[in-house]
């Protein structure tokens, strides 16, 4: 399957209208000296029924854009459409949005169901449909035996639970979460994130999940941007955002990454030949919208590579292996290279196989041509 | 094996007599609350259940008139007995203006509160600040600014004369809404500040979650905030209806001769009047009114004290 790169902007064919558009959306916090540029020009589309990953450090303007869509803030200039109506100035109670909260901001004053028939009472709903709404979504996130607890007698899972099923009963055209696994421990957050995302399936409602973790948006996504000071480096699925890493920022922030500077030699359509720095020349797969000329930066993942024994021309790069790294699972090489850069390769362990190298011995980088990246420039 | 019964359980131990030590800390405390509040208090009560000296002070003589002229008014001339309408007045006058108070410091600190615990975390000193200026000044001087301002030659109808709103004067002062002003005025800040307090910990994502889920402003507000900042309005209402119901200096500045409330007519009985066991059993009455607005309270906030903590 060829998968489109998305490159910020893209035209969804589906005839459904987006589930959410944004539109050149830029948010200005404060004024004069103070001022700060949360969300430069971003603009993209969420597609009905996706789970979309906002993921970027933090202060990357990740959460600014989710606030926005919620409408706790309204955008200082672009506009945001929810199917096709503009929403940019809307206030929360009068969009079909709801947000799982990253604190869960659950009432203290209400027990776990009157949290959850809240939006529901807000929006006039007849009583039999809130009841029976209620229970559907207490059975939905199990915690139909702890419907008439205070929600400060749960613990943080079970707060979780209510939290989503709370945003959950009004059935909103998008879900919005707000980091909301960074609060549990690891084990429940792995749980949590295959429930979340077979609740998404099962419900059908679009989520838009914003987070730092980038192991979590890779597991969970159906599409991943990823943002950086305001900006949207790069929107695409789990693979792309891995695989083709667009620009230095997203293959180092997402996973390991080794950087090379590269001759571009020639381009024929979706292929490039490259010289490396060792002088040898590799052939490799462009992604949409990269046209490199003169002297590049390539990326390489380690695990894409491999230790060899000595001497020249054995493998792509030559170096001097400087440290072995043992991690259980698998072992990372660290190999200096010619130019003093360091190159990392990662090889699975084996059972029953002692390790072959020894630190200070001249040895090679065996890579695949495809394994080899260009970033855009 | 004598002595591992002494020292079985050295924590225990440890603990009685630290406990030891800080009932001893507390004992200056409860000399002090002894001797200049329970001790005083005692006299009173027991001064209200004897009879009224010629000129002053009291005679050792068991009475219960005192407590009958609370309430009662007994002829001179004829001996018939009738309600004292004076006492009564004044009484019902107290708790109505202390009540009506209560909600106009309500109403204008709420917002006012709301508005401090919504600022920049830097800035709400400042506002905190600026609500206690007021306190630097005299009670007396405050009330008299007061009188100042809305008296027949004020700056009020000074002010309303000369843009021609008004020929004379409106009378504003010597009336229950002098009073009233100046109550409110002097008892503010007892109502922002424990409001603020309340509001500091609301956690206004809350607030947004409300709003996420449809709730109008009007909703948050009734459905969300004002659960949640509970114990601040019952302390800052206790906090105000307990001194306005035992005001002295306002009504009297603002209030003439003629608008007495509960704590100028003890005055009056201690003074001019010459009647102290009847001081003494307004006194208790008072008390006692204050001791059933404090009831309430805790009954109130009883079980649902949990609100605003998290």
């Amino acid at each position: 399957m060829v998968e489109k790169q998305g490159t910020g902007q893209e035209n969804a064919e589906t005839p459904l209208p987006a589930a959410i558009y944004a539109e050149r959306v830029t948010k200005v916090f404060g004024e004069g000296k103070n001022k700060v540029l949360a969300l430069d020009d971003v603009s993209l589309t969420i597609k009905e029924n996706e789970f979309f990953t906002l993921l970027g450090p933090s202060g990357c303007g990740k959460t600014t854009l989710l606030r926005l869509i919620a409408g706790f803030d309204h955008p200082t200039s672009g506009k945001i459409l929810l199917r096709d109506q503009d929403i940019s100035q809307l206030p929360p109670y009068q969009r079909s949005v709801n947000t799982v909260f990253q604190d869960y901001a659950l009432f203290p004053h209400m027990t776990v169901s009157k949290n959850i028939s809240f939006g529901l009472e807000m929006m006039g709903k007849p009583k039999d449909y809130i009841k029976k709404t209620v229970s559907d979504m207490l059975a939905l996130v199990k915690m139909e035996e702890l419907r008439d607890r205070r929600t400060d007698q749960l613990s943080g899972g079970q707060q979780q639970r209510v939290a989503l099923a709370r945003a959950l009963a009004p059935r909103p055209q998008v879900l919005l979460l707000d980091e909301p696994l960074s609060a549990l421990d690891y084990k429940l957050r792995k749980e949590m994130q295959i429930e979340l995302k077979q609740l998404q399936h099962d419900t059908g409602i679009t989520f838009i999940f914003v987070t730092h973790d980038q192991e979590e948006a890779l597991t969970m996504s159906d599409r991943i941007a990823v943002m950086h000071l305001g900006r949207i480096l790069q929107i695409g699925t789990p693979r792309q955002i891995y695989n083709q890493p667009a620009e230095r920022f997203v293959a180092d922030f997402i996973g390991r990454s080794n950087f090379l500077s590269a001759e571009v030699l020639s381009v024929d359509g979706r292929r490039a030949r490259l010289k490396l720095s060792s002088g040898r020349e590799v052939s490799t797969v462009l992604p949409d919208g990269r046209e490199p000329h003169g002297i590049v930066t390539a990326v390489v993942r380690p695990e894409y590579a491999q230790i060899a024994e000595g001497a020249d021309d054995v493998g792509e790069l030559q170096g001097v292996l400087e440290n072995i790294v043992y991690l259980g699972t698998d072992t990372h090489y660290h190999i200096r290279l010619p130019d003093e850069t360091m190159f990392v390769t990662r090889s699975q362990n084996q059972c029953n196989v002692t390790e072959a190298f020894n630190a200070g011995q001249s040895v090679s980088v065996v890579f695949k041509p495809e394994a080899v990246q260009v970033l855009r420039s | 094996m004598r002595n591992s019964k002494a020292t079985s359980d050295p924590v225990g131990d440890m603990q009685r007599s630290r406990t030891k030590k800080n009932w001893l800390l507390s004992a200056p405390a409860l000399v002090v609350l002894a001797a200049a509040s329970s001790g005083p208090l005692l006299i009173v009560l027991v001064y209200s259940f004897l009879s009224a000296g010629e000129y002053s002070g009291v005679v050792w003589k068991f009475s219960t008139d005192a407590w009958f002229n609370v309430v009662f008014f007994r002829d001179i001339f004829d001996g018939t007995t009738s309600f004292a309408d004076a006492h009564i007045t004044i009484l019902w006058r107290s708790v109505r203006l202390s009540f009506i108070t209560t909600i106009i410091t309500l109403a204008v600190g709420f917002p006012t509160a709301y508005f401090i615990a919504t600022r920049p975390r830097r800035n709400r000193s400042l506002w905190l600040f600026l609500i206690t200026v007021p306190f630097w000044t005299n009670l007396l001087i405050r009330t008299f600014a007061i009188l100042e301002v809305i008296r027949n030659e004020g700056l009020i109808n000074i002010g309303l004369q000369m843009i021609g709103v008004i020929d004379k004067p409106i009378q504003m002062l010597y009336t229950d809404f002098a009073i009233m002003v100046g109550m409110t005025y002097v008892y503010l800040p007892l109502m922002v500040l424990p409001l603020y307090a309340s509001m500091e910990r609301l956690n206004f994502s809350l607030v947004e979650a409300a709003y996420d889920l449809y709730a109008t402003r009007h909703k948050v507000l009734r459905r969300i905030i004002i659960p949640l900042v509970k114990p601040g309005v019952i302390a800052g209402s206790i906090l105000v209806f307990i001194p306005s119901l035992g005001a002295f200096v306002t009504p009297r500045v603002l209030g003439g001769g003629k608008k007495m409330m509960l704590g100028n007519l003890i005055e009056l009985q201690f003074g001019a009047g010459r009647n102290w066991p009847l001081g003494a059993a307004l006194s208790v009455t008072l008390l006692t009114l204050v001791m059933a607005a404090l009831l309430m309270y805790v009954r109130t906030t009883q079980g649902n004290n949990a609100g605003s903590v998290r």
